[in-house]
């Protein structure tokens, strides 16, 4: 492949790099395992501006903006309220069943959208793919990360809901960063694959709705993990969102033990499908302006 | 360091079908999509080789699909080449389209800096040529407010502005010059040459071979994927000019024409003859004929027939109606009393109707070429379309 390189192209080679330029070799795609991070830490400004891009978007073209944001996970805490709370009076784990669904709601709303715009991120932002080179793998982290900033004022009007019920968190709200950290892998895990699918084939958009409806009743949401049987709580943990929505009750709240064992399942799930996602997606990298 | 340079060497297939209906297919028979289609692929660029040196600017023409795009997305890394490699020293900036990754949404202000971020500037660089940008665009009143308000004139002279004002020391630009007024274009194509004076190298697509002939000193044809002619530009733009004239392509597209009941099989110029049969030197009376096959009998036919030049733009069109045609080879001739069009390359298309339904259309290969005297202003930006003699006289006629 490769051909001789006389000793003259090699010298000028060298005094190419000594004088700053960088030398981009263009091949065939070879291997199934190169992620090139060091080239992602490089366009780490084009990430920023992504999601910078993605927010100002949302809420410029929304009418109420940022009370869309309040509102959404704070209805949604109210209608589980009302039918899993008072009427099919779920176990809530000792808490009042406010407390215990907004808890989960919050970091779940940010999940479930960020799947969703995660899946959609490189079949959006096709006419950009095909015109203009950069790491795809931007397009699905910066979805992940513009769901952050809903997310975080949902946090804070999650915490005052907290506070205002007379809990006060102590050293335990110390883990909430990682319980996020936890989530954005889990829509990464999920999102790269789904992204690269969608790409290849339209049909995956259609799958995302009931993807999320099944992922909710799999998931500690409205009723408590405590209801799932001793020995089945390890299948369970499986779902890495069983750990992340367990752990945010217990960070905030202070009552209940940590997830132990649903969390390490969680993790070592979120590291394997991160993992594989990644490979997944860097096999579609190479063709996906030819296909989308 | 007359060394530095871009080294290519490679070539390119990849699969044409759109992959979306595969899990139709799938269904059908699950085995076909562990099954390499063979037949569907082709080579859009192949055994291509070639080096660009450092500051060159290198033009690249072809017809279209002749795998000058797909060469320069090999370039930009914007998709990978299936063989062969290229080396490319140094920052690569590509310019396919104007207005990349600019949302309706945000304010000039805000697609300046996405725009920018996008085709690979920094934050600290863009902040840097803000004004810049902006008075290049003539846009300082406008630069808040959101590009959806804007009209397409202005949309076009921001996207340029900023995509002007990148400053790799490799740019891949394709065909993007080809908008905005003309004034606005040769601000673009200065702005181009500075950037090509400055040292920096830069490939150009084009089809516009004037720009070709302004702004290169190296172009490299490109046919059917694979390198044609390289060399001094004047040589190149000339040989692709006759070969574009030439019949020797005739129909390269293959068409099945076993179904039609008509097909078209050449062109030429009967009167003036002896000019060669495709190009047009002067601006007397002209007899153009088509030949068109005719396989079955056609009633109440319309014959369409329609002129375009090298932008697509419609020169002329006209249709015949009520015809009808029996079996056989017939000659349709067209009797113009004089083609004034600006010199260049132009194409015919022609076309047979029965009933209103298109029974045959095509795009006449190879191209009319006018290569008549120009009669127009000295300066690029008075010629128009059309090219007419014309005789000025001044009389007195009170004194």
């Amino acid at each position: 492949m490769a051909p001789a390189t006389s000793n003259s192209t090699v010298a000028a080679h060298l005094a190419r790099q000594s004088a700053g330029y960088s030398t981009i070799r263009i091949q065939p795609p070879r291997g199934w395992f190169n992620l090139r991070l060091k080239e992602l830490w490089d366009y780490r400004e084009l990430l920023y501006f992504f999601v910078w891009r993605d927010v100002k978007i949302r809420y410029k073209q929304t009418l109420i903006g940022v009370v869309w944001v309040v509102l959404q996970p704070l209805l949604t805490m109210l209608v589980a309220t009302l039918f899993f709370g008072k009427l099919a009076k779920l176990p809530s784990q000792g808490l009042p069943y406010p407390v215990f669904s907004f808890a989960a709601v919050v970091p779940w709303a940010y999940f479930s959208t960020a799947v969703l715009n995660t899946t959609n991120v490189v079949v959006e932002n096709q006419r950009v793919i095909t015109k203009v080179y950069f790491p795809r793998l931007i397009l699905p982290i910066s979805a992940a990360l513009s769901g952050l900033v809903d997310f975080s004022i949902g946090f804070v009007v999650l915490l005052i809901f907290v506070l205002s019920y007379g809990f006060r968190p102590g050293w335990t709200i110390l883990f909430i960063p990682l319980f996020l950290v936890l989530s954005i892998l889990t829509v990464l895990g999920v999102g790269l694959w789904l992204s690269a699918l969608n790409a290849l084939y339209r049909d995956v958009r259609y799958l995302i709705p009931f993807l999320i409806q099944f992922w909710t009743l799999a998931s500690p949401v409205y009723y408590s993990s405590s209801m799932v049987p001793d020995r089945y709580r390890w299948l369970y943990g499986l779902n890495p969102m069983a750990g992340v929505i367990d752990g945010f009750r217990w960070a905030l709240t202070g009552t209940g033990h940590p997830p132990a064992a649903i969390l390490y399942a969680s993790v070592a799930m979120v590291c394997m499908a991160v993992f594989g996602g990644l490979i997944f997606f860097n096999l579609m990298e190479s063709t996906v302006a030819d296909r989308v | 360091m007359d060394a530095l340079g871009k080294e290519y060497r490679r070539g390119l297939g990849r699969p044409s079908g759109l992959l979306r209906d595969t899990l139709a297919k799938a269904m059908r028979s699950p085995a076909s999509l562990f099954r390499r289609e063979l037949t569907e692929k082709f080579w859009a660029l192949r055994n291509m080789s070639l080096e660009v040196k450092e500051g060159e600017v290198l033009g690249l023409i072809g017809r279209n699909g002749s795998g000058k795009t797909t060469l320069l997305k090999i370039l930009s890394r914007i998709t990978r080449p299936t063989e062969g490699w290229a080396e490319i020293h140094g920052r690569v900036g590509s310019l396919l389209e104007v207005g990349t990754g600019f949302h309706p949404e945000l304010t000039g202000r805000e697609n300046t800096y996405l725009s920018g971020a996008i085709l690979g500037m920094g934050k600290q660089e863009i902040t840097r040529k803000f004004d810049e940008i902006v008075a290049f665009a003539e846009l300082e009143e406008f630069i808040n407010t959101p590009v959806k308000h804007y009209s397409s004139g202005m949309y076009v002279r921001l996207a340029f502005a900023v995509a002007a004002h990148l400053e790799p020391e490799i740019l891949l630009v394709d065909e993007v010059l080809a908008v905005g007024d003309i004034k606005f274009q040769r601000k673009c194509l200065g702005k181009m040459g500075d950037v090509a004076r400055a040292g920096r190298t830069i490939i150009l697509v084009s089809h516009q071979l004037n720009q070709i002939r302004r702004l290169c000193r190296r172009v490299a044809w490109v046919d059917s994927g694979s390198l044609r002619q390289l060399g001094p530009t004047h040589e190149v733009v000339s040989s692709y000019e006759s070969s574009m004239s030439s019949p020797e392509q005739t129909d390269s597209l293959g068409r099945d024409s076993s179904s039609l009941k008509a097909r078209f099989t050449h062109w030429e110029i009967v009167v003036p003859s002896g000019d060669g049969e495709h190009t047009l030197t002067s601006h007397s009376s002209v007899k153009i004929r088509f030949q068109l096959d005719v396989r079955k009998h056609i009633r109440n036919a319309q014959q369409g027939i329609a002129l375009f030049n090298v932008e697509r733009q419609l020169i002329w069109a006209t249709a015949a109606q009520d015809i009808s045609f029996d079996p056989g080879i017939h000659h349709l001739d067209y009797d113009f009393p004089s083609l004034p069009l600006r010199p260049g390359v132009y194409s015919w298309q022609v076309s047979v109707w029965e009933h209103e339904v298109q029974v045959e259309l095509w795009d006449a290969v190879p191209d009319l070429i006018i290569a008549a005297p120009n009669y127009q202003h000295w300066r690029d930006e008075w010629n128009g379309v059309l090219n007419i003699p014309s005789s000025f006289s001044i009389s007195l006629t009170k004194g």
